[in-house]
């Protein structure tokens, strides 16, 4: 089986796939099912979206289990099958993954609760560490080559997840939503990742950004996650939507061409990254444009963020400068608590 | 003794009211309980501590929430305060008859399960003496209508937290127009991914964007519906 590591050490930049969700609906899934239901339902139509990606020339495809834990799946009433669902997943996935005669990596994909932790919310840290542990193993027992954790926001839920990986010695990759105003819908800066990677016992292979708001956003958190440029540094993901989300109507559309697409690869290529996929609207076309471009990029300069800006479009949800540099409100009092 | 060291009943009142805002900035739970019996001491009316402390104070967090100095960890703790000095006001409020602006049913459409912006509101709509039923997360169609015919109230505020379910927002108002009971209620929906243009799409009255405007637009609705018939004489 093919191995990421491996492959990173053979390649210096991957192509990972594109959406699963938006492309699934785009194949007529509807509004409020859930993407696992279809694993059982339509096993094809999932293999055809793996194909799709695969045939697009994606060194790394993600396995239609971003919902299937238990806490997810309880839902639609699914919890109890955790375990068949990840590894039927994770069998679709492998079977496209090895039709072809080229290395290509399965990664199981998971993605958050939708908990909050506690004390906020509910869930503990350790009980979460359950929850995806029945997760990875069925991800493990279909085949999965790496867990791929995804759409994190909160560092505990990252720390659940990745213990869970080490539990069942599986390698791991996290990569987090960088959403608000620069950060992380819990507050998360894109550089904090980097400290919490190492507090791991087994570091991830990589980490990095995925889905969020903008593909000029996501940009933004790699180059604020290769911005050190001593110390540690690890292998960064770049998975960002296909443009900038644009409501049209009563639908979401992304302003992503393929071209625009390849844009954005050739600039996560020059700020550091060397996973490069798509997340939401991304589809195969695009895909075919961002292989190119990896295979043809010729290095550039790190790119600014007005250059990420000028050529990708606005950000969509901008940091407050003054919010990340100074105190949180002037002259307040504080009083023993 | 440290400078830092303060005796809320020691305050003078408008320093105890700028303390509260204060503390409920830093989610200060047990201060804030203190601090609203210590007002209710003073004889102060149960309304006044809830709009002049509690909702003051909030909007604070709101706007920095939305300004993105605040994150929702932050904002959850300044929620969870609020809402344990709200559970000493409500009886309070219930008995002196503070004015009641209307009744409204909430939840989070199904396929979503975040609830964090959909709770703020909800608060925030408490806070500003709206009656509030909440559904909780992950409603089907039939949820919405049943919680409707039972309660019958005067705004139904929806949330979606992900583009791939906002769509199911448009299912329900379709259903309700289907059921003709449409234009019975004011519909408010609001979500991180959604705007103005989305909402209009779907026939929603209003996107509110935060939690503070949806508490504005509420008010404003609700008032217009009041005034329907008769044209005002200074209209």
């Amino acid at each position: 089986m093919p191995d990421l590591a491996d492959l990173l050490n053979a390649k210096p930049v991957l192509l990972a796939d594109g959406a699963t969700g938006t492309n699934l609906f785009d194949m007529g899934l509807t509004s409020g099912d859930a993407p696992e239901m279809w694993l059982e339902l339509y096993p094809e139509r999932i293999r055809a979206l793996h194909r799709s990606f695969v045939e697009s020339g994606s060194d790394i495809i993600l396995s239609n289990t971003f919902g299937c834990n238990a806490r997810r799946l309880m839902l639609h009433d699914m919890q109890d099958q955790v375990f068949k669902l990840n590894k039927l997943a994770a069998e679709l996935a492998r079977m496209e993954a090895d039709a072809v005669d080229r290395p290509v990596v399965v990664a199981g994909s998971v993605g958050p609760t939708g908990d909050l932790f506690a004390p906020l919310g509910s869930i503990t840290e350790e009980d979460a560490r359950g929850v995806f542990g029945d997760q990875i193993e069925g991800l493990k027992a279909g085949g999965a080559d790496v867990v791929w954790i995804e759409t994190m926001s909160a560092s505990e839920e990252i720390r659940a997840a990745a213990n869970a990986a080490m539990d069942h010695d599986m390698p791991y990759v996290f990569t987090a939503s960088f959403d608000t105003a620069g950060r992380t819908m819990m507050g998360i800066k894109p550089e904090e990742l980097l400290g919490l990677a190492q507090t791991f016992e087994q570091p991830p292979l990589a980490i990095g950004a995925n889905c969020g708001v903008g593909a000029s956003d996501l940009l933004m958190s790699v180059l604020g996650m290769t911005a050190l440029a001593n110390g540690f540094a690890p292998i960064v993901v770049a998975k960002a939507n296909c443009g900038i989300p644009q409501i049209k109507g009563e639908k979401v559309e992304y302003t992503g061409t393929p071209e625009l697409m390849a844009r954005y690869t050739h600039m996560a290529i020059d700020a550091g990254a060397r996973i490069i996929g798509g997340c939401c609207g991304t589809a195969p076309a695009h895909l075919v444009e961002m292989r190119k471009a990896i295979d043809a990029h010729a290095t550039g300069s790190r790119p600014t963020l007005e250059e990420v800006t000028r050529d990708i479009g606005p950000l969509v949800s901008p940091p407050n400068a003054a919010a990340d540099n100074g105190p949180k409100r002037e002259g307040r009092r504080r009083r023993r608590g | 003794m440290s400078d830092d060291d303060i005796v809320l009943a020691e305050l003078p009142d408008d320093e105890l009211v700028q303390q509260m805002h204060d503390d409920l900035y830093d989610g200060l739970k047990e201060e804030i309980e203190e601090s609203v019996r210590i007002l209710l001491d003073r004889k102060w009316v149960p309304y006044d501590v809830l709009t002049k402390a509690l909702v003051e104070g909030m909007r604070i967090v709101g706007d920095d929430f939305r300004d993105g100095i605040l994150f929702v960890p932050e904002v959850l703790l300044s929620a969870n305060a609020m809402k344990a000095g709200m559970s000493i006001l409500r009886p309070l409020l219930a008995e002196t008859g503070a004015p009641k602006v209307g009744k409204m049913v909430i939840g989070t459409v199904k396929g979503d399960i975040h609830d964090i912006g959909k709770n703020l509101v909800s608060m925030m709509m408490e806070g500003a003496g709206f009656e509030v039923i909440d559904l909780g997360i992950n409603n089907p169609v039939e949820a919405y209508l049943e919680a409707i015919e039972e309660h019958e109230p005067d705004i139904l505020g929806m949330s979606a937290l992900l583009t791939t379910t906002m769509p199911y927002m448009k299912v329900v108002i379709d259903a309700m127009k289907e059921k003709g009971i449409r234009d019975d209620l004011i519909v408010l929906v609001g979500g991180a991914p959604l705007n103005e243009e989305f909402g209009k799409a779907i026939g929603a009255d209003a996107y509110c964007r935060d939690a503070a405007v949806a508490v504005e637009t509420a008010k404003q609705l609700v008032d217009r519906r009041h005034n329907r018939g008769p044209v005002m004489a200074d209209a």
